[in-house]
Order: structure tokens, then sequence, then C-alpha cells
């Protein structure tokens, strides 16, 4: 596509034919705000926030929809369009309860930063009638909470479009028009697969994830518990987002030092569980190839796509591997192996998840997870409440010191840390089933083409004289489109990944939430996957099977990947369940 | 959370069912399929029910959320029976000024229903409607065919009365 000429505020600007105003802008070194747009996922041109004057049109255009033309002049921040801005701002307003004071997302409302950055001095401009609305607290993971609902869409479009759970939508009209569930039933009653995409979708408090954080304040500071955490692989790609830290960031140090001073009594790092769970899988698929068994086999590392697939595909719950999430394989790790090391009783050790996923609050609580008769996990917090409780301890994340993680489970490699990235169990799979299955090292350790963040990614792999067909999707939306098409016939794999968040666990439900304006322009799911790649590349150990204390657990503990044994601690079973709303 | 569903049950017929999947099987491959299948299945079963947009949800492969969205969008789709007294309270300009919204909240208090739903036991609903041409008589109501009219709130017990045998 060619280029077009033209003017933003008086300069005069080259750009690509086809961008839309808020993008041309943005290369001008303006940013224009936005409410209701997310690229990729909302562009309804319906919040009006981003309105600007363009000559000749009869009206204020909305940039982030309009695309530029030749000789287009526009002008972003003429007073017309700064008063029609802020009276948009006042009249969202007169609907919103305005309890920033105590709201989850206040400091990191986009609704606050705009009211603050346009100029919005008297949020009661425009008072009248204000609608109120239930808080729907009867789902696990999460709550909504209509009452701080602006209705950009954001949450339904990510709901409908990236994952097609679509168990929200608007509903009713004018005035009454509110985003729920069908016959407005409680989140818990829907086929809600608890991913939390709409969460980091929405602008305001109106979504967020259910607060666990006192239950784990309770736990530490109960003296007759020994309280355990695991953060997945992907946090410490993350957490320093939330402390102001640029996208990408490695905080691994930083992180369990933290940890550390919140007072848990064992640091641990559940990317050495991820090493269990390719020793397993990759097991498991050896054994499937060779035993004639259920192919493909597809991961269940994600607990979104596992409740997607018991929903959506109950079809496929035999094609799922067995083997337990990593969160899950720790806890049974840490209340059999480790309890049993260390002279505990399973039932004094309180188990915390830190995960980048809003769905492990419900895999906590699901069946066929309780190695030692009682819960693998007790709590799993998302990336977004540790940071709360970092915060509320006062401890100055940036100024800690990098720290290690505590020797016992948290001993891991490069395989493990690919877990956060989409391809990356893949990868890590592949590395030990190749060298399984040639009995030869692996000259090259990088899977480049199930690398990147492309929805869907195919590969096939000749080993020992079998061509291996493998698939990796992430996002529901394209899961369901390579599961359609094996149904249809038209594709064929052996081994298939898929993670329920677009991008894996780097841009899961539970990240810290970026606001639009950096999402608009940042890609977020590309710039923590670099961090968790560069990680795998400098760490000495990069494959599973070569993790010192994975094979110690299976010299003194579960035999060998697949017996018994393992069977017993780290796998599950799945169950098919009935759509309702 | 408020939940929407019908307190009445459902009382579908086979029959109903029929029509309703050969509705939705020759509007499948339709772009926009949803208008009218949800018009004529309003027609086939007189309002929409969960049970009926649940058969819609799966035979169109579009989700409950958005058909519900649908469904309470447009006024003419209705998620309740009608009762078998149907009031429908004039809320036209007429009537209005001459005190029907007083004559309308004091149904809906003393039936515990909103507009557009049908008490549990499914004896009376209640909507409003507009000007039914009988401004002389305002503020006016029909209960089926038979017309009250020069009513004030205080009237509303005895209509209610005449129906409750």
């Amino acid at each position: 596509m060619g280029n077009v000429n033209i003017k933003i505020n008086g300069m005069s600007l080259t750009v690509p034919q086809g961008s839309t105003i808020l993008e041309a802008a943005r290369l001008a070194g303006i940013e224009i705000p936005t409410l209701c747009y997310l690229k990729d996922i909302n562009a309804i041109g319906a919040c009006r926030i981003c309105v600007v004057e363009v000559k000749g049109a009869r009206s204020l255009v909305a940039a982030c929809v309009h695309p530029v033309s030749e000789g287009m002049e526009i002008t972003t921040n003429s007073p017309q369009v700064l008063k029609s801005r802020k009276l948009t701002l006042e009249l969202i307003l007169s609907t919103h309860d305005r309890k920033c004071l105590s709201c989850v997302k206040s400091g990191d409302c986009e609704l606050q930063s705009l009211c603050k950055s346009m100029g919005v001095d008297d949020e009661l401009k425009y008072e009248g009638e204000c609608p109120t609305y239930d808080i729907d607290d009867s789902a696990v993971h999460m709550y909504r909470d209509n009452n701080k609902c602006i209705l950009c869409r954001r949450c339904v479009a990510a709901c409908s479009n990236l994952q097609t759970v679509s168990v929200i939508d608007t509903v009713n009209r004018g005035f009454n028009t509110q985003i729920a569930s069908a016959f407005e039933v409680g989140l818990s009653e829907t086929s809600c697969v608890s991913c939390g995409q709409c969460i980091v979708a929405c602008p305001t408090g109106a979504l967020a994830e259910k607060d666990d954080t006192q239950k784990v304040l309770d736990a530490i500071a109960d003296p007759d518990k020994h309280v355990i955490v695991q953060t997945a692989p992907s946090i410490r790609v993350t957490l320093g987002e939330a402390f102001g830290m640029p996208v990408g960031t490695n905080v691994k140090g930083k992180m369990v030092a933290a940890l550390r001073r919140l007072g848990f009594d064992e640091v641990f790092d559940t990317d050495f569980a991820a090493d269990l769970t390719i020793m397993e899988e990759a097991n498991e698929f050896l054994t499937r190839v060779k035993n004639g068994g259920k192919l493909p086999l597809i991961t269940s590392c994600s607990p979104g796509w596992v409740k997607f697939c018991e929903y959506y595909y109950p079809d496929f719950i035999e094609n799922l591997s067995s083997c337990k999430s990593p969160q899950q394989m720790f806890g049974a790790i840490a209340k059999t192996y480790y309890a049993k090391k260390m002279g505990l009783d399973p039932k004094d050790i309180y188990v915390v998840g830190v995960m980048p996923c809003t769905a492990k609050k419900f895999e906590v609580g699901r069946e066929f997870e309780n190695a030692a008769d009682v819960p693998d996990v007790d709590v799993a917090i998302t990336t977004r409440e540790l940071s709360r409780m970092i915060n509320r301890a006062g401890i100055i994340f940036n100024s800690l010191p990098d720290e290690e993680f505590d020797p016992a489970l948290g001993s891991s490699t490069g395989a493990a840390v690919i877990f956060g990235a989409t391809g990356g169990v893949m990868e890590a799979a592949l590395r030990t089933a190749v060298e399984s299955l040639t009995g030869e090292k692996l000259q090259k350790l990088d899977f480049d083409d199930v690398r990147g963040t492309q929805g869907i990614k195919e590969a096939t792999y000749n080993v020992a004289g079998m061509d291996v067909k493998v698939a990796v999707a992430s996002g529901l939306s394209n899961a369901r489109k390579l599961l359609d098409d094996i149904k249809a016939g038209k594709a064929d794999y052996h081994f298939i990944e898929i993670m329920g968040c677009p991008g894996g666990c780097v841009n899961g439900g539970g990240q810290p939430i970026q606001s639009a304006s950096v999402k608009n322009f940042v890609d977020l799911q590309a710039e923590r996957a670099k961090t968790i790649y560069a990680e795998d590349q400098q760490l000495p150990i990069r494959k599973s099977h070569e993790n010192p204390v994975i094979k110690e657990i299976y010299d003194e503990f579960l035999e060998k990947p697949g017996s018994h044994k393992a069977h017993e601690v780290l796998h599950t079973k799945y169950i098919a369940r009935k759509r309702t709303f | 959370m408020a939940n929407k569903k019908c307190a009445i049950a459902f009382s579908g017929t086979q029959e109903q069912e029929q029509e309703l999947m050969e509705v939705i099987s020759s509007y499948k491959e339709e772009k926009g399929a949803l208008m009218p299948v949800l018009q004529k299945a309003q027609e086939i079963y007189g309002y929409l029910p969960v049970e009926v947009l649940q058969m819609i949800s799966t035979g169109l492969d579009i989700s409950m959320a958005e058909i519900y969205g649908v469904a309470t969008f447009y006024s003419q789709f209705s998620l309740n029976p009608k009762g078998k007294y149907k009031i429908s309270v004039c809320l036209g300009t007429a009537c209005y000024v001459k005190g029907a919204g007083d004559i309308f909240d004091k149904f809906a208090e003393k039936l515990d229903i909103k507009g557009g739903e049908c008490t549990p036991d499914g004896k009376f609903s209640l909507d409003a409607c507009r000007c039914i041409g009988a401004c002389g008589l305002a503020p006016v109501l029909t209960v089926n065919d038979e017309v009250y009219g020069r009513l004030s709130a205080d009237d509303v017990d005895d209509i209610l009365a005449k129906y409750s045998e």
C-alpha cells in the first residue's frame, strides 16, 4: 500500500494509506485519547472521546475508525474538540459510581486519567437519575460491577471476538442498557471459562479479579502453617510493569526478594513443575504414539483452555493430556514428596500460586486435584494481587536486591521458562521428546517455527524417521478454528499446544493491566515473550530432563515418567460440562 | 444478580418445536438470520422463553447472551407470556396527563410484576400501550377486550377483584 499526504495540526505528514487518524497522529507524536477503542479487539467508534476535526467534514469524526485520505487536514486539539471530549466525560460520569477512593482501579483507571487530562472539574455537573446494579460476584475468579461500567463494550468484544466464548453482551436498551449475560444470570451460571480477558480489557473498575490476598496474609500470619509460594514462568517478565518498569523487564530476582520479605516460608518456582510437566507430557505423547493412543495429544496447562474444551469441545476431552497443570503439579509434589522430606503434615502446608491467570482460581478448586487428600494448591493469586501485596507491605520493589529461589523446589530450566509464551510448552516438550526418540543430543534447541505471536502456528519435524506434525494455538478463537479444521478433516496433527489467552500466559487475564494508550501501540505479547526467550537463552540448563531436581524426584519418589505413582500424584481427569448461558 | 428468567413453566408442544426447527433450518445459512427467527419463534410460542432461545442458540450457533441482547433491545419481543387477563394501560399523552402512570404503577405494585411481565400463576400480564383512540375516556385501560375509562388508581383493586374469582 502507498502513502498519503495529510496535515495534522498544521504539520505536513506522509503516512501509510489505510492508517486511521489515530495511528497517523501517533506517527506525528500526537496522542489522541481513546476509551472504547482497543487495537485488534474493539473498533466501533462508540464512545466519542477520540473525536477530531477534519476540514470539510460535517461534524467531528472518530479518529479510531476514520481512515486518512490524500490531502486530509486534521485538527486534534481545537477548542471544539476539547469541549466535546470534556462533555462526553461529564455525561459518562453522570451515571458512573464515583467511588474512586476505594476502587480497585484507582490510579490505573482510564476514565479517571482522561478526566484529569481533559480538565473535568465537576464530576456532578450532570447529576440526575443514576441506575444501580447488583454486583455479580457469583464466579470464583472475578466480579462484575455494572455501576462502574461505561458501556465501552471492550469486555464484550474480548469475550466474543478474541475468545468466542460470548457469555456477556449488551442487553436492554437506551438508559437501561447494561452489559450482562443472558437472562442476567450470574457469571457462575454461564459457560464462562474464567480466562479474565474481559478484565484486562476493561478501562475502569467494573471488572476485576476476586482479591484473595487476605487469605494469603492470614496463612502467613498463622504460625502453624508452612506457607510456600510458587511463581508461574511469566510473572517475572510482567510484575515490573506494576511498579512502573518498561514492558518486558525481567524482575525475577526482585520478585523473589519481595516474596521473601512478605514472609513466605519458602519461595519456589512453578518452573520446576513445568519441567515435571514436560517429563510427564513428553512421555504421554511418546506412549500414545507407540501404543496407538488418542492423537492429537493436546496440552492441558491452561485452565481457561481446559474449561473451554469441557464446555465447547467435549469431543476432544480424550485428546487432552491427563497431566495436571504446572501449578497443580507443584502443589501435588509439595504436599507429597516435599512434605515427607521435610517431615510436615500436608494439612499444615499452605501452597500459594502466583499466576498470570484468573482461571487458576477456578483450577485450584477442580476435582481430582488433591494428591495428598487436601487441595494441591490452596489459593491462586494474580500478578496484580501480588503487586498489591508488595505495595501494601511497604516494600520498595524497585530498590530490592536480586535474590535466588529456594533450592528444594526452585530449580528449573530454560524449557520451563518458555512455558510463559505461546509455543513454549511445545518447544520444551520437543526438546525432551526428540532427544528421547533419537537417543541423541539436539544440535539446536530453538524450534523457531513454533515461536512468535501468530494465533496459529504449524510445523512438521522429522524425528527418528517419523514426521511429527505439531500445531500451536493461543486465544480461544484460534483454538476454535484449529479444532473445527480437525473436526472437518481439513487438518491433522500429532501434538497440539493450546493456550487460552492470545500470546499465552504473558498476556494472561491476571497480568498487570496496561491502558489502551499503551496497548494500542505496544505489542505486549511480543515484548514480554522476548524477555522470556532471552531468559531461556542465558540459562545453563535448557532441557527439562536435565534438571537435577527432577532427576532426584524420579529417583526418590516417582520412579519414572508415567509410572503408577506419577499418575496418582501428577495426573487428573476432565468432565464434559453442559453449556448453559 | 437479578435473574430475568420467566417464572412460568414452559409448556411448548412437540408440534411447536417441530415448526421452530423448520424455521431455523430454513434461515440457518442466511446472514442476519436471528431477527426473522426470533419473530417466527414469537409467532409460534407467543413469547420467547429461555427454552426457545436455547433452541435458537443451538440451531443458529449464536450465543445466548447475544440472542438475549437482541431480544431485549427490540420492544416487539416479549420474554414473558401474556396472562389469561392481559391488562394494557394506555400511557399515551392524554391518559398520561390524566394520571395513567399512577394507575400503571398501582397494578405493578398489586401484582408484583413489572411492565411486560406476567404473574407466576399466569393469570395477569401488564403492559403499557400507546393511544387506543379513546382519549375522551382518559385515563383508559383494557383487560383483554374490555375497556375501562375515567379511572383513578383507587379503581385498581376493584378491577382486579372482578377477575380474581
